[in-house]
């Protein structure tokens, strides 16, 4: 009962032994899913998703239709519009909006009360809006810092806990003629990332979420703290030059040569660098370091799937969210070998993998201020595009800063109504 | 039966009207249907607050009082305006080119074809290849600039380069569409008349201004056209190499509004649409000019 999309997968068959769940086997019909997961190794996990689910209920059909994961950013529109498949692929938290607004993404609230998603009390806010739950997440991943192990070592430094410590390690890098951190802000949400991470850092989590929300003004004196520690690290010449002019692979090479000692990424960032020949005692990991004395937020960015409104299917999309997020698929999907990230699952087990241990233990005992989804993802689309803009300015032309806040404080005014 | 001689006689005696008019509804009707009542409807879409996906609220003129203080609006704005100036260069660069091929010497044919090859490229792979060039280490250009002694230059990332350096880059195959409308152009001279000119003692500039520019003025007009629509449709090279950036100082009208409609963090449609109603405004003007100096000429030719 496998249409001919995935006949062809057979690596990763998330098979029939799944009998944890207790799944209403007269599931029929076709369950239709669009997924973004398009890059080869999500590719992959994907189609064993929909091979294995098939598989379970004989009397159903899965139809599995992968776009690139940049175009449905847009298609997403249409696909719930028209002619609705049952399950998609989308992001958590602010993201959702519009598709929540508009009535298009189904509630699943009943299944978080009734208990039909156990172990997903910890990421159940992220689905939440309005009160209510649209869908399930089905991987995290964290963000850091990223660095040279070689170099600091050669260096003799260790990884800081403080923005001090941090300052402190960056002026020995740069005089053995090395930047700090290498970045590429052509596309502009690298930038991103550093802003969230000094604001929630100086201001603490709460006030990062309340200019999020539109609550705080641009020109609120905290956010200039935010900058002015920014600038400091600007100012020293921490980051790589002409930025601007890369996208993040871009800038990769940078850290591969060894011309930067680190950057400022999610944990998507790890196979690149592995894959470039950089060995793993030459990659390692810390958290942002603390600035101010607040609690420590992180951003941790989840994808998620949701039911389509107007689907066909509801039942066979339900018992797939629950088959996508018990707890044996998610340490499946997630393992170091699928897609590298961690589980949403509380039950799952995280992949055995450095980076994925090291985050999984940040995330869950070092991260008390609260888990942000991204720069781009929590403020809404419009700020967040020109905000963006913004940091990149600030970035090549601190002086300019002024002027920035002003232009972003007076779209605040007009994108919160 | 007499109706029916009617009918046939009705058909038969408004043949002349009716042939002409079968054989352009389908034309007419496509017209309407994907240019016209779209250009309509972006009118229309302007006047309202809309995501594309729910209710749209009915807002007047909003979205263009926004686009008068919109700074990311006038710079797009201005970066046009850079875009059909400087664009226009392609005209009298490929006139030169032109000129200097248009002899016959062994194996003109292969020049003529590396003159016309960055026309055949697509616009992604030009706009690759001089993002190339331009990169800040390891760019041809800093290269070059290296030699002769000047610091290096970061053309795409300086907000005050960068849109003069996509400019460069889209000039190249601009420049050999020209040339090409040229040496057509430059086949069809007269012979007889340059013979005359000469007799009278005309050479160099003289002649190039006097006798064969202005038997090449349907080249240049057509030269015109093309390359005005093509500064029009800078899209793709801006897109490749510089995605509007550095903080938006690239952007022109038409990428503008692919960005507040169409792309990841847009969905205004009604803000995108006032957008695309300006630049269809700024296009009016041209092709107005265009349609107009055709009909004189077509006029003229019916004398």
């Amino acid at each position: 009962m496998l249409n001919t999309l995935k006949a062809t997968v057979g690596t990763l068959a998330l098979s029939a032994g799944l009998t944890t769940m207790a799944l209403a086997d007269d599931l029929s019909g076709t369950l239709r899913i669009i997924s973004d997961m398009s890059n080869p190794a999500p590719r992959a996990v994907m189609e064993g998703l929909a091979a294995g689910f098939d598989e379970q209920h004989p009397g159903l059909t899965v139809e599995l239709e992968v776009v690139d994961r940049e175009a449905w950013k847009s298609q997403i529109r249409n696909a719930l519009t028209a002619n609705p498949p049952d399950v998609v692929n989308w992001y958590a938290a602010n993201r959702m909006g519009p598709y929540v607004r508009a009535g298009l993404f189904e509630d699943i609230s009943d299944m978080y009360a009734s208990g039909d998603l156990p172990g997903l009390d910890s990421v159940k806010g992220a689905m939440t809006m309005d009160g209510k739950q649209w869908g399930v997440p089905y991987t995290y991943y964290q963000w850091g810092i990223y660095y040279r192990e070689d170099i600091f070592k050669e260096l003799g430094l260790s990884e800081p806990t403080t923005f001090e410590e941090e300052m402190a390690n960056c002026q020995k890098i740069i005089d053995s003629g090395r930047k700090c951190y290498t970045i590429g802000s052509k596309f502009l949400w690298t930038a991103g990332g550093w802003f969230d991470y000094l604001n929630m850092r100086t201001n603490g989590f709460d006030f990062h979420m309340q200019l999020a929300r539109g609550e705080v003004e641009w020109t609120d004196d905290r956010v200039r703290e935010t900058f002015a520690n920014w600038r400091k690290l600007i100012d020293m010449g921490a980051f790589i030059d002409d930025h601007q002019t890369y996208s993040w692979q871009e800038a990769l090479p940078f850290m591969l040569k060894g011309e930067a000692a680190a950057y400022l990424m999610g944990n998507f960032v790890v196979p690149h660098l592995r894959e470039a020949g950089l060995g793993d005692d030459q990659i390692d990991f810390y958290q942002f370091p603390k600035i101010a004395d607040v609690a420590m937020g992180e951003d941790a960015p989840t994808d998620t799937f949701h039911i389509a409104a107007n689907a066909q299917n509801k039942a066979a999309a339900r018992a797939f969210l629950q088959y996508v997020t018990s707890p044996d698929v998610q340490s499946k999907i997630n393992a170091a070998d699928a897609l590298g990230q961690l589980p949403v699952n509380a039950n799952a087990s995280v992949g055995d993998d450095e980076f994925l241990q090291q985050g999984f233990e940040m995330l869950s005992n070092n991260a008390t201020g609260g888990i942000a989804q991204f720069f781009d993802r929590d403020f809404p689309a419009e700020m967040a595009a020109l905000a963006m803009e913004g940091l990149q300015e600030f970035m090549v032309f601190p002086d300019n800063l002024d002027d920035i806040l002003n232009r972003l404080e007076s779209a605040r005014g007009r994108i919160y109504k | 039966m007499a109706t029916a001689h009617d009918d046939m006689s009705w058909v038969r005696r408004n043949r002349m009207t009716l042939t002409p008019l079968l054989f352009l509804a389908p034309g007419v009707l496509f017209f309407l249907a994907y240019v016209i009542i779209p250009i309509l409807q972006s009118f229309n879409i302007s006047l309202y607050d809309w995501d594309g996906l729910g209710q749209a609220t009915y807002v007047g003129l909003d979205n263009y009082r926004e686009l008068a203080t919109d700074r990311a609006f006038e710079i797009s704005l201005w970066n046009n305006v850079k875009w059909l100036v400087l664009y226009l260069l392609a005209i009298p660069a490929g006139l030169l080119i032109a000129l200097f091929l248009n002899q016959t010497i062994v194996g003109i044919r292969l020049y003529k074809s590396l003159f016309f090859f960055p026309f055949v490229i697509s616009q992604v792979v030009v706009g690759l290849v001089f993002s190339w060039f331009y990169l800040p280490r390891e760019g041809l250009l800093n290269a070059v600039l290296g030699v002769v002694g000047m610091d290096p230059i970061n053309v795409l990332g300086d907000p005050t380069l960068a849109t003069y350096g996509i400019i460069a880059a889209g000039l190249w195959p601009q420049t050999a569409y020209c040339m090409i409308l040229y040496l057509t152009g430059l086949n069809a001279v007269d012979p007889e008349q340059i013979e005359a000119g000469r007799l009278d003692g005309a050479k160099g500039w003289r002649m190039l201004w006097h006798v064969i520019l202005p038997q090449l003025k349907p080249a240049t007009f057509i030269a015109f056209v093309v390359t005005i629509i093509g500064a029009l449709r800078s899209f793709d090279l801006i897109s490749i190499m510089t995605n509007g950036g550095p903080f938006g100082s690239t952007r022109v009208l038409s990428f503008y509004m692919f960005e507040k409609a169409l792309s990841e963090y847009g969905f205004r449609m009604g803000y995108g649409s006032a957008i695309a109603v300006v630049l269809f405004l700024i296009m009016l003007v041209f092709i107005g000019y265009f349609l107009w100096s055709m009909y004189q000429d077509e006029k003229a030719a019916r004398h």
